[in-house]
């Protein structure tokens, strides 16, 4: 048994030096500015918004991958909507950001420039709600720069994200997102 | 050896977690906008007959539809005050985020009212905290009623005339509750009774408590600084009411002892008293429409 823990501690300190190094080592890219636009769309009225202001983290050498946007950072057209967007529907003030936390399921060579079909697993969280999601997108690695692109939707039920009957606006049950991030080398 | 392996397997897990969190922990230093205004302090922008903190936003207007029905206390004869209506009807226009002008008609005096609202300080919450929002509000109104007696004919424009001043500062405490003081000074050129004075200071409280996402109690209270000796037949003016938001409308129900609708009438010449039954049913209808371009086709 003592054996067993002398080796587990060995294991972890060999573990934690490799993740370090694999960490420091990895080429990482980010962005303060990413842009994440979603859209209801229904026959009645067509809802947009805009988040400019998204950030965004890639390691290439793990090929992992963190978003975070805070929910305040969405600009509507109509103020009013925006409010609402915020007080009743996503409840900003409780649940501030949207994150997503994974790993790129291919193995990219990011040292190589083009355009690659790649896609993401991990955690996706919205108003505080987590799940685990592979989202397909497009990288492409240009000039020492890389660009994600993607179109996913998401469900509100999901995300336990209310829509009232009283409301008169109508709001699709299902939520485009279309979300593009350039991403340029990250001092830290 | 099994023990070996789960520790092998937590440890791997434990590691992978570690890098994941490091770099979600790190974007969190990329975040630009750690100090973000506190919205929504009050649904609209009144509380019930006085003003809220908050103002139209930029390219966005507020149709305003105010009612206040005769008293309660006027009998079944009168239905309980519905056979009589007033009425306030208003368009109130955002120049930016945080300055806004509107003009209103009342049915009471037939006074047009002209004013100007700018939101001066913001509440934040955040990297830097300010703990209150402050509003300045400017007002003019006229009336224009026909003259009733030989005296009032001879009365000039100017003295038609009366001006409101106040400093509007509230603090959204929680998500649910809301509080607001209102100093206000109101200078009327000629006041509507000889032994009233021009001057006029008043305090006014006011606040809301969430109910649900979309309802919310409201009660206000304006202390009047009215002279006691000139024995003037007037009250403080004092509201209770309901708001219900429903997206793009805010309907604004309320039980007040003030007919008028603006600050001169309300917080000057509120002649109802609570305790007497001098009790006006009321309700003010808000539809906000955007006119920003990029809306057109995203109208609430």
């Amino acid at each position: 048994m003592r054996h067993h823990i002398v080796l587990s501690v060995i294991l972890l300190i060999t573990l934690a030096g490799v993740s370090g190094t694999v960490f420091a080592q990895g080429g990482m890219f980010a962005t303060a500015g990413g842009n994440t636009r979603f859209s209801s769309e229904t026959p009645m009225e067509n809802i947009y918004a805009e988040n400019k202001k998204t950030q965004v983290l890639l390691n290439t050498g793990t090929a992992e991958i963190a978003i975070r946007m805070n929910m305040r950072d969405f600009v509507f057209p109509n103020k009013l909507m925006q409010e609402h967007f915020n007080e009743n529907y996503i409840e900003s003030d409780k649940y501030s950001t949207a994150t997503f936390s994974g790993k790129l399921d291919q193995r990219i060579d990011f040292t190589k420039d083009g355009t690659y079909d790649a896609s993401a697993t991990g955690s996706f969280t919205v108003h505080g709600v987590s799940k685990n999601r592979t989202i397909k997108g497009k990288l492409k690695v240009e000039g020492g720069k890389m660009v994600i692109s993607s179109d996913f939707e998401v469900t509100l039920v999901d995300h336990k994200i209310d829509v009232p009957q009283i409301v008169f606006v109508k709001i699709a049950q299902s939520i485009k997102v279309k979300v593009e991030y350039i991403l340029s080398p990250y001092k830290k | 050896m099994k023990a070996l392996r789960h520790a092998i397997i937590l440890l791997f897990a434990v590691t992978s977690l570690h890098a994941q969190n490091d770099l979600l922990g790190e974007l969190n230093k990329l975040d630009s906008n750690t100090t973000m205004p506190v919205q929504a302090t009050f649904k609209s922008t009144r509380i019930i007959n006085g003003h809220s903190v908050e103002t139209v936003k930029k390219n966005h207007m507020d149709f305003r539809i105010s009612h206040r029905f005769g008293r309660l206390n006027s009998g079944s004869y009168q239905l309980y005050g519905l056979d009589q209506a007033t009425l306030r009807l208003g368009f109130e226009y955002g120049i930016s985020d945080d300055l806004m002008i509107g003009v209103g008609r009342s049915t009471e005096q037939k006074a047009f009212d002209f004013f100007g609202k700018y939101r001066l300080i913001k509440q934040t919450t955040g990297a830097r905290q300010i703990p209150l929002s402050v509003t300045l509000f400017g007002s003019a109104a006229i009336r224009t009623l026909r003259p009733v007696s030989e005296d009032e004919a001879t009365r000039s424009f100017k003295n038609k005339l009366t001006y409101v001043y106040q400093a509007l500062i509230a603090r959204k405490f929680s998500e649910r509750l809301s509080l607001q003081i209102t100093p206000t000074y109101l200078y009327r050129n000629l006041p509507e009774l000889a032994g009233d004075k021009r001057g006029l200071f008043s305090v006014g409280l006011g606040g809301r408590l969430k109910l649900s996402k979309r309802v919310s109690v409201n009660a206000e209270y304006f202390w009047a600084a009215h002279d006691k000796d000139a024995n003037l037949p007037y009250h403080d003016s004092m509201a209770f009411g309901v708001d219900i938001d429903t997206g793009g409308h805010v309907f604004q129900l309320h039980f007040t002892n003030s007919l008028g609708m603006i600050e001169k009438q309300f917080i000057g010449e509120t002649t109802g008293s609570w305790g007497k039954g001098d009790v006006h049913y009321g309700f003010n209808i808000s539809r906000t429409f955007s006119f920003d371009k990029k809306s057109k086709r995203a109208q609430y």
